[in-house]
């Protein structure tokens, strides 16, 4: 009896402190994915020609430039730029570099095409804006050396594509003139430049290629002035509209002189009478002309005739002309119905009939087709095939060839603007979501690998059957609700307007949505997705209603737009509502009250100060009223420097009566000086964090009550000369003010100020405490310092006989209103990165301690336990403290490789951090995006409430089994010798 | 220090090459040129360049201001930087890189200072090397026979053979009549002793 309590007692004991700190590298994957995007693709150059890896090198808006697997999509490498490093043109030179250019046409790389490892990279100055225009010469000598013709920042530069020098630069930019393109015709060393000096006179340059010397300048006036900028038919020929942009205006240039031919695109049809835009396109001998809507491909026959050559229904996108031979061309249009594209490939010769029309089945999510680019390949059969690549207006990219997708991208993900998440729905009987779960043989199976793989007797054949395993563990991609609260939907909002919901299993995409407001519309030229909010979770009264979600938007980017309001079922991903509203958002506010159907209560405040209530209902009106005097809100000015407080005053006095409508009044303002503080970071508390223990206990048996409140905002200005970068001001010019506010009285709780300290400024805030990270001017390093804010009018509670006698404070009411003495810890560390953003950890019931997560510079998450920012470290910290667990005091915070979240991973891009308690009370979901995707679960305190993944049964099992066997055979031993004794 | 000492030890042509652009570049218009070096020390030999695992190594100017990729032979630059006193970061994964303060001087144009942040070493020429190789996973222990008696069910095993083999022998050492005592004892007492349990309480 006693030996099987003792060994219970030492299981219970062992299994405890069973570590799962870290990572082992086997374990990568199982708990975690990592997606990799690219974002919107802007532009893309196939590179096809040789035998082997067929890609496509694409730049896209988010600064990627990235070379894609032609047959899979994979990227095969990428490099994101800088955030302010925006590439303009990408290209492929000498049939192994892939030229960029960024930043407005002032630097220029080259990567090598097959791993991308940069070859060189030149910089181009120049101080003037203008366009920034790269020309590769199209030249057939692959051996030679190709001129590089860059024209950026008012300078045209020759430029060597071997090792990026620069050959010659000549200036540009004199008497407002704008060069709008450059080119150089194949095998001529003659380099045409064409711009415009305000809006209508018109100037061509002809430059040596070997020196950069002007050969010839020509320049001519056209009196009605052209609207935008023109393009190219021909290498002698441009068009351009006038700037009524009713006639379209060839401008031709033969040996220099220039000569105008106006035509009225009336003439083509009466229908036609509405304002043109040129199309981009480049084809030889086409130009494509968008009226109303209705796109007009022109021919340009025989000098300057034009002729309509077809007219194609909008919406209608047309790529670039691909050379088939040095005399044929062919370029693809794309027509869109419902859920079809029909793609039609057409040679310039023979327009009537497309060479190719293909009708493929898209998803109408999807959107409309924004963008194509194509590609050719020869077939056995010596014939052209066509293959093109499509953008979306969900900015998704797929590959289309003989009428099907080959592979989709999608890259939308790239641009997450917000996320929130959704439970799964709760698994019924009967109805069967799991795929078929495993017989017990298998089980046995994996656990006997498992076995293997901890005693080191696996052969590689077994882990990589093990890791197969582990990793297609059906369990983790149900679509139902599980007993560790593991299994979440992650609804994220893109740039795109497109709501997609991702399975915290896998990453896949189990619904998305492209919402119908957020397009781009005649009512809304510019939408834009600002938020997503939980609009109704329900869990006691509307069980048997689906959980959704809201989104609101504004149409246009001025924050006085009027706004969008949807709402969004999260299982089946179907609009429920959705209104244009009649006013600007400014705030949203979730209201902590639910109407009877789990509704949430919503207070938009617009840019008037108008607080609107939703969902519009009597029901949550009345709830509402009866809570009308405890609604406080704050607003941050960060522009004009001014915190304000505000509360409700009654109904809006507007024309048309309006109930849920009210006005709003200033409590309190705190205004910052503007000549010494410029409000660099303002940063609250998660709405939905937990707080465990009210108090502190230390070592020597002192209570410390913290000081909680969910009103606490933490606010940080920097010195106006000190709001740029670092290296911009001198330690005496900068310093940095951090303040502790309580909104609701606007009462400053704490201020401290940094000397010879700048942003940028990140900080997280939780429980009691707030950690915020900046630079330091004087010791030329990063720190952190953490503000613990203690409740000191409730520290004479500690004494038992009060307690007993009821003279303490514990139950009188906590209000925003009562002015408790507060009592602050502080301290200051060094941190050696630069940090992208900041998170912490939460959990259901918060008992767990929490971590820092933080992402560094280097796009990596790294994991900081909150106990090495305790501001109560010491040099010595004496036995009790060592025991309550304090740190010796170091001056910079470790950095331990394995405690990175992300391990080997890189979050390309990086910018935000979420937590998500899981229903286990160890254990956090972290989901992290930026251009990539991740997403792990972690255990601050180790998972202390569950048996570890890794457990094994297997090996339970067989000692279990064993120590039967040994009772038994010791039983057996001791019968024996027991009939021995007996006969002696 | 000691990379730079490296350099001169190597070839003193070399340095020469090496000072002139690694040090700040005068130019014309609003700012100065900073032109550095990034060193990782390859499989044995000390090279500059970069092994396979990081060629998407990034050289951050002033925490995201600026990026800069670094070609093949190690080198990076950034252009236009006014003058000041900067910071500059390598991102590589698998590293450790200390941040770099680089005084840019605007009364003495060329002159560099960089030191390391992270020990306040300063550097003579803007040659960056990790401080240390970064392992992101913990190292599975390899098989041994310590590893499975400290296990939870080695430890039992461990504590069944003990009680198993070598405390009959501790009770068979004990003095006959002090164990009848002891058990005497136990039985008052009501409690099932361990020595019940073993087959020669029975003799």
């Amino acid at each position: 009896m006693s030996t099987s309590r003792v060994l219970l007692g030492f299981l219970i004991l062992l299994f405890c402190v069973a570590p799962s700190l870290s990572l082992y590298e086997d374990q990568v994957g199982l708990a975690d994915w990592h997606q990799k995007y690219i974002g919107k693709v802007k532009q893309a150059v196939f590179h096809t020609q040789k035998a082997g890896r067929k890609r496509v090198v694409v730049s896209t808006e988010e600064n990627v430039v990235a070379s894609l697997d032609l047959r899979r999509g994979d990227i095969f490498w990428r490099h994101v730029l800088g955030e302010n490093d925006g590439i303009d043109q990408i290209d492929v030179t000498l049939g192994k570099y892939v030229v960029t250019l960024s930043s407005e046409g002032s630097i220029l790389r080259a990567w090598n095409l097959p791993d991308g490892q940069m070859a060189w990279e030149t910089f181009l100055q120049g101080s003037v804006h203008s366009k920034s225009l790269l020309s590769v010469q199209a030249s057939t000598k692959m051996e030679k050396d190709s001129l590089l013709l860059v024209f950026g920042k008012g300078f045209l530069h020759g430029i060597s594509s071997i090792d990026g020098d620069i050959l010659w630069r000549k200036e540009f930019h004199g008497e407002s003139l704008e060069i709008q393109k450059i080119f150089q015709p194949v095998d001529s060393d003659i380099v045409y430049a064409v711009g415009l000096v305000g809006t209508s006179e018109f100037h061509i340059y002809q430059i040596s290629a070997k020196n950069g010397d002007i050969l010839k300048h020509n320049s001519a006036v056209f009196p009605n002035g052209f609207y935008g900028e023109p393009s190219f038919v021909t290498n002698d020929m441009l068009v351009a509209l006038d700037a009524t942009r009713s006639s379209v205006i060839l401008i031709s240039f033969t040996g220099g002189d220039i000569s105008f031919h106006q035509t009225y695109v009336v003439d083509f049809g009466q229908e036609f009478s509405g304002t043109a835009t040129i199309l981009p396109s480049k084809t030889v001998g086409f130009f494509a002309v968008k009226v109303d809507s209705t796109v007009l491909l022109m021919r340009v026959k025989g000098g300057n005739n034009l002729e309509l050559a077809e007219k194609i229904g909008d919406p209608a996108v047309i790529s670039d002309a691909l050379f088939l031979s040095d005399s044929q061309q062919a370029f693809v249009t794309v027509q869109q119905d419902e859920s079809t594209i029909h793609l039609t490939v057409k040679l310039d010769n023979d327009l009537r009939s497309g060479l190719l029309k293909e009708s493929i089945k898209m998803d109408q999510q999807r959107g409309l087709i924004q963008k194509v680019f194509i590609n050719n390949y020869v077939r056995t059969d010596r014939s052209h095939g066509f293959r093109a690549l499509v953008v979306m207006e969900d900015h998704s990219l797929h590959l289309v060839q003989q009428g099907d997708i080959v592979w989709s991208r999608e890259d939308g993900l790239a641009s997450i603007i917000d996320m929130t998440t959704s439970e799964l729905p709760v698994q019924k009987d009967g109805v069967s979501v799991a795929k078929v779960e495993h017989n017990l043989f298998e089980w046995l199976k994996g656990h006997v690998l498992k076995l293997k793989g901890t005693l080191m007797l696996a052969s590689s054949d077994d882990i990589v059957e093990l890791q197969g395993m582990r990793l297609k563990n059906s369990e983790r991609n149900k679509m139902t609700r599980d007993h560790n609260g593991f299994r979440k939907l992650l609804i994220v909002l893109t740039k795109a307007g497109k709501i997609l919901a991702l399975h915290t299993g896998d990453g896949r995409v189990v619904w998305s949505l492209l919402l119908p407001y957020l397009r781009q519309s005649g009512a809304c030229q510019h939408p834009l997705g600002l938020n997503i909010y939980q609009w109704q979770v329900p869990h006691h009264h509307a069980l048997d209603e689906n959980p959704s979600i809201l989104v609101v938007g504004r149409c246009g980017t001025d924050t006085d737009a009027p706004g969008i309001f949807s709402v969004i079922d999260s299982y089946t991903g179907k609009e429920r509502k959705s209104l244009r509203l009649s006013h600007s958002i400014a705030q949203v506010i979730p209201l902590p009250f639910t109407d009877s159907s789990e509704q949430r209560l919503h207070l938009i405040v617009d840019t008037e100060k108008h607080a609107h209530l939703y969902p519009r209902s009597r029901e949550a009106l009345g709830d509402f009223l009866h809570e009308i005097s405890n609604i406080y809100w704050y607003s941050v000015e960060a522009d004009k420097g001014i915190i304000r407080g505000h509360s409700l005053r009654g109904n809006c006095f507007l024309e048309v009566a309006d109930d849920y409508c009210f006005d709003s009044q200033v409590l309190w303002s705190i205004v910052f000086p503007s000549e010494s503080e410029k409000i660099a970071a303002a940063v609250t508390k998660k709405l939905n964090e937990v707080v465990h223990t009210q108090a502190k206990i230390s070592a020597d048996q002192e209570v410390m009550y913290k000081y909680i409140s969910k009103n606490m905002l933490f606010v940080a200005t920097v010195a106006p000369k000190a709001s740029g970068d670092i290296g911009s001001v001198t330690p005496e010019e900068a310093w940095l003010v951090a303040y502790l506010i309580d909104v609701v009285t606007g009462r400053i709780l704490h201020r401290v100020t940094h000397m010879g300290a700048q942003g940028p400024i990140h900080a997280a805030l939780s429980e009691n405490w707030v950690v915020y990270h900046y630079f330091n001017l004087r010791a030329h390093r990063y720190e952190m310092s953490v503000i613990e804010i203690y409740d000191q009018s409730r520290a004479d509670n500690k004494d038992v006989w009060r307690l007993l006698l009821g003279k303490h404070n514990l139950t009188s009411p906590i209000s925003s209103y009562s002015r408790p003495e507060v009592a602050v810890k502080s301290q200051t560390y060094f941190f050696t990165h630069s940090v992208k953003t900041m998170a912490v950890t939460s959990t259901t019931k918060g008992i767990t301690t929490k971590q820092l997560l933080i992402g560094t510079i280097g796009s990596q998450v790294l994991a900081l336990d909150k106990r090495y920012l305790d501001p109560r470290r010491t040099l010595n910290p004496s036995q009790a403290e060592r025991e309550e667990g304090i740190i010796p005091l170091t001056d910079s915070l470790p950095i331990i490789p394995q405690s990175y979240v992300t391990h080997s991973l890189q979050v390309e891009g990086l910018r935000r951090i979420v937590t998500i308690p899981a229903k286990l009370e160890s254990t956090t979901l972290v989901f992290t995006y930026g251009v990539d995707l991740f997403f792990t679960r972690i255990a601050p305190s180790r998972t202390y409430d569950s048996l570890t993944e890794d457990f094994n049964y297997a090996l339970l099992l067989l000692t279990i089994i064993a120590l039967l066997i040994a009772i038994f055979v010791t039983w057996v031993l001791s019968e024996r010798k027991d009939l021995r004794d007996k006969w002696r | 220090m000691k990379s730079c000492e490296a350099i001169l030890r190597l070839s003193p042509l070399l340095l020469l090459l090496l000072i002139a652009p690694s040090s700040l570049a005068l130019s014309s218009s609003d700012g100065y040129t900073i032109n550095g070096r990034v060193k990782i020390n390859g499989m044995g030999a000390s090279t500059f360049g970069l092994p396979a695992k990081t060629s998407n190594t990034k050289v951050i100017l002033n925490g995201g201001q600026r990026v800069s990729f670094i070609r093949p032979d190690g080198y990076f630059s950034f252009h236009n930087v006014p003058a000041g006193t900067h910071l500059i970061e390598v991102a590589a994964m698998g590293y450790f890189f200390s941040p770099v303060r680089i005084d840019v001087s605007a009364r003495n144009p060329g002159k560099v200072q960089a030191a390391l942040t992270e020990n306040r070493r300063g550097l003579n020429e803007l040659v960056l090397e990790p401080l240390s190789e970064e392992q992101y996973y913990e190292v599975r222990e390899p098989f041994s026979i310590m590893s499975i008696l400290k296990s939870p069910m080695g430890l039992m095993v461990v504590f069944m053979v003990f009680v198993v083999v070598i405390m009959p022998k501790l009770v068979e050492n004990m003095d006959p009549e002090e164990m009848k005592r002891a058990q005497e004892e136990m039985r008052n007492q009501g409690v099932p002793s361990l020595s019940n349990l073993l087959p020669n309480n029975r003799s």
